[in-house]
């Protein structure tokens, strides 16, 4: 099997200008990223009205997702992290917006404005800390978590993914669920070892009667997406959270302040506690030395 | 970047509570001519912020836009064409977006935004 990309660098680096290109001139890649895309957007069971709808599209790279995107009658919005990928996008003049942004950082747009999402072969990148910084569950939990705000009520996002070994594959469902998403893992053709195909399919807020999991493609028998959809009934969230602030993060880097210690210390006095005086030591920082 | 995608974004840096609308410098704004659809513009005007999407279209020098609407508008077919314009076939090429909370410049290069926040913002 050949190695898998993002052991061997960053996605902002791997795909450098010579890496994007060849990525965007194999035929091999176009024909299966459209494949990928086309089967993504089946997932996405948009209502089939012929309105065009914004979609967004993690990780496009050079646009080839977003061009069956395009050929499909929508506009979409396209998110990487790559640099000469989306050079290549724009030099193929995508009808798509782009936007060099960090999907681990979060998505900076505004609630419940997107009525689909679609990623190929992306989220998994998310499993790996390319910098000291990073914490992949934290970064997991920054994008689902964005993601949920910003898709519409009863919106779909469809990743399709290529996940290392069955830890990453519960990260990162763990992670969509704790967002709040709804939805489980459909394989295509999942007795075959080169064409099975994973998409994660979510749902975001109400659940509608549609929304049950799409079968695989090429299962016989019994379905490979029935535990997960089982599971859906349990994991759907009221609406009603979809609006609520975003919770602010503490921070103590100072610790906790004299003021604070008074306050406390005042409380466990009318308890009746027994608390040493207040003096000029109180809640004053050791010396280094300690 | 045309302004539908302009209206949808927001700021996303750390401790920012109020990061819409980015202020739109313009440096550079092209045109490219898209077919219209009436029912999608229909969609996405009941998503629009107006307020924001009129400023940034005045910002990229489209002035043809009213500062109040109501859905009334959306009869006239003269509005719709403006407003499709403004929409889909006006482009940032180059400039920024400005984070109206911290003053933050998001550079566009070649009409794409670079929205990577430095590791002390996320």
């Amino acid at each position: 099997m050949a190695s898998r990309p993002e052991l061997l660098a960053p996605p902002e680096v791997f795909y450098d200008d010579t890496e994007a290109r060849k990525y965007t001139s194999s035929s091999r890649i176009i024909e299966i990223q459209a494949m990928l895309s086309e089967r993504a957007l089946e997932l996405l069971a948009l209502p089939e009205d012929d309105v065009p709808k914004l979609l967004l599209d993690i990780g496009c790279g050079s646009g080839l997702s977003g061009e069956t995107l395009t050929e499909n009658g929508h506009h979409w919005i396209g998110l990487d992290i790559s640099p000469s990928m989306l050079n290549i996008a724009s030099e193929r003049e995508v009808e798509g917006d782009l936007l060099l942004g960090d999907m681990g950082q979060g998505l900076g747009l505004r609630p419940g404005v997107i009525d689909g999402a679609i990623s190929i072969s992306a989220v998994q990148w998310l499993c790996n800390a390319d910098k000291s910084s990073h914490n992949p569950r934290l970064r997991l939990k920054a994008f689902f978590t964005s993601l949920y705000r910003c898709l519409a009520n009863g919106a779909r996002a469809v990743f399709q993914l290529y996940p290392e070994n069955l830890d990453q594959r519960e990260l990162i469902l763990n992670a969509a669920m704790h967002a709040g998403f709804a939805g489980g893992i459909v394989v295509d053709f999942p007795h075959s070892s080169k064409r099975r195909k994973e998409f994660l399919v979510l749902t975001c807020g109400q659940r509608s009667t549609n929304t049950s999991v799409t079968k695989g493609k090429g299962e016989d028998g019994e379905s490979c997406s029935d535990d997960e959809s089982e599971d859906e009934e349990n994991k759907t969230v009221s609406i009603s959270d979809r609006h609520r602030p975003r919770k602010k993060q503490k921070h103590n880097k100072g610790g906790k302040g004299r003021e604070w210690i008074m306050r406390k210390k005042e409380q466990m006095r009318r308890r009746g506690n027994d608390v040493p005086p207040n003096t000029k030591y109180t809640g004053r920082k050791r010396k280094d030395r300690f | 970047m045309r302004l539908l995608t302009h209206n949808m974004l927001s700021s996303n840096i750390k401790g920012v509570t109020n990061g819409f609308p980015l202020r739109i410098e313009a440096e550079k704004v092209v045109e490219k001519t898209v077919e219209m659809n009436p029912d999608f513009l229909k969609k996405m005007f009941d998503k629009i912020q107006w307020k924001a999407f009129v400023d940034g279209s005045r910002a990229m020098g489209f002035t043809e836009l009213p500062e109040e609407v109501d859905s009334s508008v959306l009869e006239s077919d003269e509005f719709l064409s403006r407003f499709h314009h403004a929409l889909l076939e006006l482009h940032l090429e180059e400039g920024a977006l400005v984070c109206p909370e911290t003053g933050r410049r998001f550079p566009v290069n070649k009409g794409i935004p670079n929205m990577l926040l430095h590791e002390d913002e996320v």
